[in-house]
C-alpha cells in the first residue's frame, strides 16, 4: 500500500446509512497535506479544493420503489501557478504519492502554456460569515425512513387510482478551500428532496420541495397536492395557440428567469454574450422586479465563498426593473476598476462569474387571489425542456407539462392540453401584473431560487402538442 | 481490481443478495479550452472507485464507494444489500431478469494516437492558432475552442461468473465565433456546436477536423449572419445538415424507443414516450426509407455509443429500430426485455461513472444512409431551406412535439443555394415529420456524429451518444416558428 495522508477516508458504516463525513480537522488535513507537498515542488503559489458528498437517492415508478441509491466520494482539486501560469489537476486518490502526482500535473499542465496577462496573486487569510446550513435529522435520514414515506405516497396514488412517481433524497457534503498565502474557508450543509408525479390515464400532476432541512417539508402532502391536481388535469382540452394571460407557480418562474443570471456576470459583458449589453441602468423590467443575490438569505444554500475563497457579498442586481449591478470574479473586477463580489468560479476557467443565490422580491397576491383577479388566463404548474432561442432579447422556447388549466371569470374551468412557448424573459419582466411572497423554489432547469409566482400578460404560446 | 470485485460480490451474496454485479471504474479526463486568444480552463481529473448493484428480496439496492480497501469494499456492498430490502418496503412485484451467458473478456476501443501522449504545448498551440485565425475577421467579438480527452477503464464482474475489462478513449474539439451586432448575437461553429465533434477514437479525431482550416469560414459566417435575411415563416421543404439531423434522430427517436421512459421509470424527471408498448411493430413510424438502427458494435463506426458490452456484462448488439419506416424495437435491458417480448436484453445499460446506477441508454442510434449525392438533392429542390448546426433544441416530455433552432440556414430556389438565412427554425409533431422525409443522402455524406451531454436520471448522469445521419429532406415542414410573432 501507499503512504497515507493522516485521515481516514471514510467512516464506512455497515448499514443502509450515508458514511458519515470527515471532521473539520480531517478535512483541514488533507489541505495541510497538499500544501506541504507542494513546497518541495516548483509551485509559486497552491489552492486546494477538497469536497466531500455522501448522499441517498430513493427512486420510484409504478407506485413502487426501483432505483435506490447511495454514493460517498471526496476529491482533491489543486491549483498551482508558475511563472505567471495556472492549471488545475483533481484526483480521488488521497494517499500522499496521488496527492504529490496531482501537484505535479497541475504544474506540468501550468508549465504548457502562455502567461496569463490576467493572473492575479492567491488572496491571503480572509473572514467569513458564518452560515449554519448542516441539520442532523436531514443527515439522520435512513434508506428505511424514505422507503417508508414513498410507500405511503404509492398508497396514495393507488387509492386514488393514479400512478406515482419521483424521488426522495438526502445526503450531506462538505468543501474546504485553503492556499499557500494563508487562506481557510470551510463549509458544510444537509440537503434533502421530494419530488413525486402522478399520473391519472394521460393527465399529470407535480409538487416537489427542497431544503437542508428534511422537517421543512411533508412528503404526504406534496404526494397529496399532485394527486389532486393530477385528476383536475384530466380531460384536458385544446386550445388555440396565442398570446395569454398566465399564471406561473414559483417553480415555473425558477426555470424560466433561470436563463436570465449568467448574464449578470461582468466577464459576460466582457465577451458581448450577455443580454445587458448596453442595457445597465435602462428600465429593462417592469418597476415591480427587484431581484438581488443572496448567500445569506434563511431560504437560500450554499457556501459563503467563492471559488477562489473570496466571501460572497449581497449584490442588488436588478433594482424596481433597473439592471443595476453585475458580479465580478477578482480578475474581471480588476479589469473593470471594481471590487470583486465573491462570484468567481474556480480558476482557470473562461466564465468567470455568476450569481447562484437569486432572491427576488415577492408581493401580497396568492396564487388563489392571482385566479380570482383574472378574467381568462392559465394556471401554469411547471415549464419543461426549456432552451435559448434568441441570446439578447433572451427569447426561450420550451413546454408546459404536468398541469396547464384554464382560469375563466376567476376561477379554473378546465384542463388544458400543453403549449409549446416562445417568450422572451426580457418581455415577460416587463409584464408582471402580481408577485405572491417569494418562496424558495425548486424544478429541473434551473438552480434552486427565492422566487414568487408571477401573473404575466401576453405570454407567447407558439404551437399546442397532443395531450 | 479483480479481488475487490470478488470482495464485494462475496459479501452481497452472504449479506443476502440474488444477484450482484460490480463495475470499478478509472476515469481519466483533460479538457483545454482558449477564449478571445487567451487559455481558458486547462484541467484534467481522474477519479476511481467501485458501485454495486445488487437484488435482495427482489428489489434493487445500488451504493458506491472511493474507498477501494477491503473494509471499504465490504462496508459499501453491505450497504447495497441493506438499501435493497429497504426497496422491498415498498415493492409491488418481484424484479425478473431475462437470462445471460458469464463473458470474461478484455476489449480496448481502437486509437491511433493516445491524446493523453500528444504534448499539451502541441494541443494549446493548435487551439490558439485556430483561436487566432477567427479572431482575424472583423465583427467577431468572441472566440472560442476546446478540446477534451477522456480515458475509461472498467472492471465488470457478476454472480453470474462474468469478468470483463473494458478500455475506452475519447477525444473531442470544436471551434465557435460569435458576434455581437446591432442588439443582435449570432454564432457559428466547426464542425459541431456545443463543444464539437466527439468519437470513440484518439487524438486522430482532432488531425481529421482541421480546425486551422476551418475557423476563417467559421468567424466571417458569424459576422455575415448580422446582414443576412430573417428565415421566412411558413410551411415548406426542410433539408436538415447532418449533424442537425443527428440531434434530431437523438430527441424524436432516441429518447422515446428507451423502454424505462415507455414502462414509466422515467415519468418524474426525463418524462415518458408516445411510442406505449402496443405501437411496436405496427406504428408507421417514418416514410418507406427511413432505417433507423441502435447499433453498438465497432462495425457500425467508433462512435460514443460504442463499446464490447454493456454496463451489465449484455454483448454489444444491433437492434432494428425503424425498418422501411416502421417501428420495429426498442431500448431495453435485462429487466424491460421479457416485456416486448424479447428473451434477451438489447444491450444498453450504461452508467456515467463507478458512483452511478447503469441505466437505458442510447448506444448509436443512427439513421442508415440513402441513395442521393448532396449535390443532386440541392439541385432538385426546387423551394426549400437548408437547416446547419443546431442552435437550440426542445422536446416535449412525451416526445410528440419538437422545435429546433439551427445556427445558419440558406435559401435554395430553382436547385441552387441563392442567399444565407439568420434564425433559421423549424417545429413539428415526430411521426409527421418522419413521415414527410422523402430523401437521404448516400454513404459518403454519412458522419456517425457524437451528443456528450445527454442527461437523464436521477441522480441525473451525463452520457455520451452516437447519432450517424446524412442531410435529408423533409417536405410540408413548419418553419421560422421561434420567432413569430416576437
Amino acid at each position: 500500500m501507499k503512504p497515507r495522508a493522516k485521515i481516514r477516508k471514510s467512516s464506512a458504516a455497515v448499514s443502509a446509512e450515508a458514511a458519515d463525513l470527515l471532521r473539520g480537522r480531517e478535512l483541514r488535513g488533507i489541505v495541510d497535506t497538499v500544501l506541504r507537498l507542494a513546497e518541495s515542488t516548483g509551485a509559486e503559489e497552491t489552492e486546494v479544493h477538497v469536497d466531500e458528498v455522501a448522499d441517498a437517492l430513493t427512486r420510484f415508478a409504478n407506485n413502487a420503489i426501483h432505483q435506490n441509491v447511495a454514493e460517498h466520494g471526496l476529491t482533491v482539486s489543486i491549483r498551482t501557478v508558475a511563472s505567471g501560469r495556472t492549471a488545475r489537476a483533481t484526483t480521488n486518490r488521497i494517499d500522499e504519492d496521488s496527492l504529490r502526482a496531482a501537484i505535479e500535473a497541475s504544474l506540468s499542465l501550468a508549465h504548457s502554456q502562455p502567461k496569463d496577462p490576467r493572473l492575479l496573486p492567491m488572496p491571503g487569510k480572509l473572514r467569513y460569515r458564518a452560515v449554519n446550513r448542516f441539520i442532523k435529522p436531514t443527515a439522520a435520514l435512513s434508506a428505511e425512513n424514505r422507503a417508508m414515506a414513498v410507500r405511503r405516497a404509492c398508497d396514495l396514488a393507488v387509492k386514488n387510482g393514479q400512478i406515482a412517481a419521483g424521488i426522495y433524497s438526502n445526503g450531506q457534503s462538505q468543501s474546504a478551500l485553503g492556499n499557500s498565502r494563508g487562506l481557510f474557508a470551510a463549509y458544510r450543509e444537509t440537503h434533502s428532496e421530494f419530488s413525486i408525479t402522478v399520473q391519472e390515464g394521460p393527465a399529470a400532476s407535480w409538487a416537489k420541495a427542497n431544503s437542508a432541512d428534511v422537517r421543512a417539508f411533508d412528503p404526504q402532502k406534496l404526494a397529496a397536492r399532485a394527486s389532486e391536481k393530477a385528476h383536475l388535469a384530466v380531460n384536458a382540452r385544446e386550445l388555440a395557440p396565442g398570446r395569454y394571460t398566465v399564471i406561473l407557480e414559483p417553480a415555473a418562474v425558477l426555470d424560466l428567469v433561470g436563463f436570465l443570471f449568467y448574464d449578470f456576470a461582468a466577464t459576460a459583458l466582457e465577451d458581448k454574450r450577455s443580454c445587458l449589453n448596453d442595457r445597465m441602468g435602462k428600465q429593462l423590467f417592469g418597476q415591480n422586479i427587484t431581484i438581488s443575490d443572496d448567500v445569506y438569505h434563511p431560504l437560500q444554500q450554499g457556501a459563503p465563498f467563492d471559488g477562489e475563497g473570496l466571501p460572497r457579498q449581497r449584490v442588488q442586481l436588478v433594482d424596481r426593473g433597473i439592471p443595476k449591478n453585475l458580479v465580478y470574479s477578482r480578475a474581471a473586477a480588476k479589469a473593470v476598476h471594481k471590487q470583486p463580489t465573491g462570484h468567481g468560479f474556480a480558476l482557470p476557467n473562461e466564465y468567470g462569474e455568476a450569481p447562484m443565490n437569486l432572491v427576488f422580491a415577492g408581493g401580497d397576491f396568492s396564487i388563489d387571489k392571482m385566479v380570482a383577479s383574472t378574467e381568462r388566463g392559465l394556471l401554469v404548474t411547471r415549464l419543461w425542456y426549456i432552451r435559448e432561442v434568441d441570446p439578447y432579447e433572451k427569447v426561450m422556447t420550451g413546454m408546459t407539462r404536468d398541469g396547464l388549466f384554464l382560469v375563466e371569470n376567476g376561477r379554473v374551468t378546465a384542463a388544458v392540453r400543453n403549449f409549446r412557448f416562445n417568450q422572451s424573459i426580457i418581455e415577460m419582466l416587463k409584464n408582471v401584473e402580481l408577485l405572491s411572497p417569494a418562496v424558495r423554489a425548486t424544478g429541473e432547469e434551473a438552480f434552486e431560487m427565492v422566487v414568487p409566482a408571477m401573473k404575466v400578460r401576453d405570454f407567447h404560446f407558439s404551437e399546442v402538442t397532443k395531450f | 481490481m479483480w479481488d475487490l470485485c470478488t470482495n464485494a460480490l462475496d459479501t452481497a451474496k452472504l449479506r443476502g443478495a440474488a444477484y450482484g454485479d460490480v463495475r470499478v471504474m478509472h476515469l481519466r479526463q483533460r479538457d483545454l479550452t482558449t477564449k478571445n486568444g487567451q487559455v481558458g480552463t486547462l484541467s484534467q481529473s481522474e477519479s476511481i472507485g467501485l458501485g454495486i448493484r445488487v437484488l435482495a428480496n427482489g428489489a434493487w439496492g445500488f451504493a458506491s464507494t472511493d474507498r477501494l480497501t477491503r473494509e471499504g469494499v465490504s462496508a459499501c456492498a453491505a450497504q447495497a444489500v441493506s438499501i435493497a430490502k429497504a426497496s422491498a418496503l415498498a415493492k409491488r412485484s418481484e424484479v425478473a431478469m431475462a437470462s445471460e451467458k458469464p463473458f470474461v473478456d478484455s476489449w480496448q476501443s481502437p486509437f491511433r494516437k493516445d491524446p493523453f501522449e500528444i504534448p499539451l504545448e502541441t494541443q494549446l498551440a493548435l487551439l490558439l492558432a485556430a483561436d487566432a485565425e477567427m479572431r482575424r475577421v472583423k465583427g467577431v467579438t468572441l472566440t472560442e475552442t476546446d478540446m477534451q480527452f477522456r480515458k475509461i477503464d472498467s472492471w465488470f464482474a457478476s454472480t453470474i461468473g462474468s469478468r470483463i475489462h473494458q478500455r475506452k478513449v475519447i477525444s473531442g474539439c470544436g471551434i465557435a465565433a460569435t458576434s455581437f451586432q446591432k442588439e443582435e448575437i449570432q454564432k457559428r461553429s466547426y464542425p459541431n456546436s456545443f463543444g464539437g465533434q466527439h468519437a470513440l477514437q484518439g487524438y486522430e479525431l482532432v488531425d481529421s477536423l482541421d480546425l486551422l482550416k476551418n475557423a476563417p469560414l467559421v468567424a466571417e459566417e458569424a459576422a455575415a449572419l448580422h446582414s443576412a435575411s430573417q428565415c421566412p415563416e411558413r410551411i415548406g421543404t426542410l433539408i436538415l445538415g447532418s449533424s442537425q439531423l443527428g440531434l434530431q434522430i437523438h430527441e424524436s427517436i432516441g429518447h422515446p424507443i428507451e423502454l424505462d421512459r415507455v414502462l414509466g421509470q422515467e415519468a418524474n424527471f426525463a418524462g415518458t414516450s408516445f411510442l406505449t408498448l402496443d405501437q411496436l411493430n405496427k406504428l408507421k413510424y417514418a416514410s418507406s426509407i427511413v432505417n433507423v438502427v441502435a447499433d453498438a458494435r465497432l462495425d457500425h463506426g467508433q462512435g460514443l455509443g460504442t463499446f464490447a458490452y454493456d454496463d451489465e456484462g449484455v454483448p454489444a448488439q444491433c437492434t432494428d429500430i425503424i425498418k422501411d419506416g416502421q417501428f420495429r424495437g426498442y431500448l431495453s435491458n435485462r429487466e424491460t426485455a421479457h416485456l416486448v417480448g424479447l428473451d434477451r436484453s438489447s444491450g444498453t445499460m450504461r452508467t456515467e461513472s463507478w458512483n452511478r446506477l447503469p441505466i437505458i441508454r442510447m448506444t448509436n442510434v443512427s439513421l442508415l444512409p440513402g441513395t442521393w449525392d448532396y449535390d443532386d438533392l440541392i439541385a432538385d429542390t426546387h423551394d426549400g431551406i437548408l437547416m446547419e448546426t443546431n442552435r437550440s433544441w426542445s422536446i416535449d416530455d412525451r416526445r410528440y412535439q419538437f422545435q429546433f433552432s439551427t445556427e445558419i440556414g440558406w435559401e435554395i430556389k430553382g436547385g441552387k443555394k441563392i442567399r444565407m438565412l439568420k434564425n433559421p427554425s423549424y417545429s413539428g409533431i415526430t411521426t409527421e415529420f418522419w413521415n414527410s422525409c422523402d430523401a437521404i443522402c448516400r454513404l459518403g455524406h454519412w458522419t456517425l456524429w457524437g451528443t456528450p451531454n445527454c442527461g437523464k436520471g436521477q441522480p441525473m448522469q451525463t452520457m455520451g451518444t452516437g447519432h450517424g445521419a446524412s442531410p435529408a429532406r423533409f417536405r410540408n415542414v413548419r418553419i421560422g416558428t421561434a420567432f413569430s410573432n416576437q
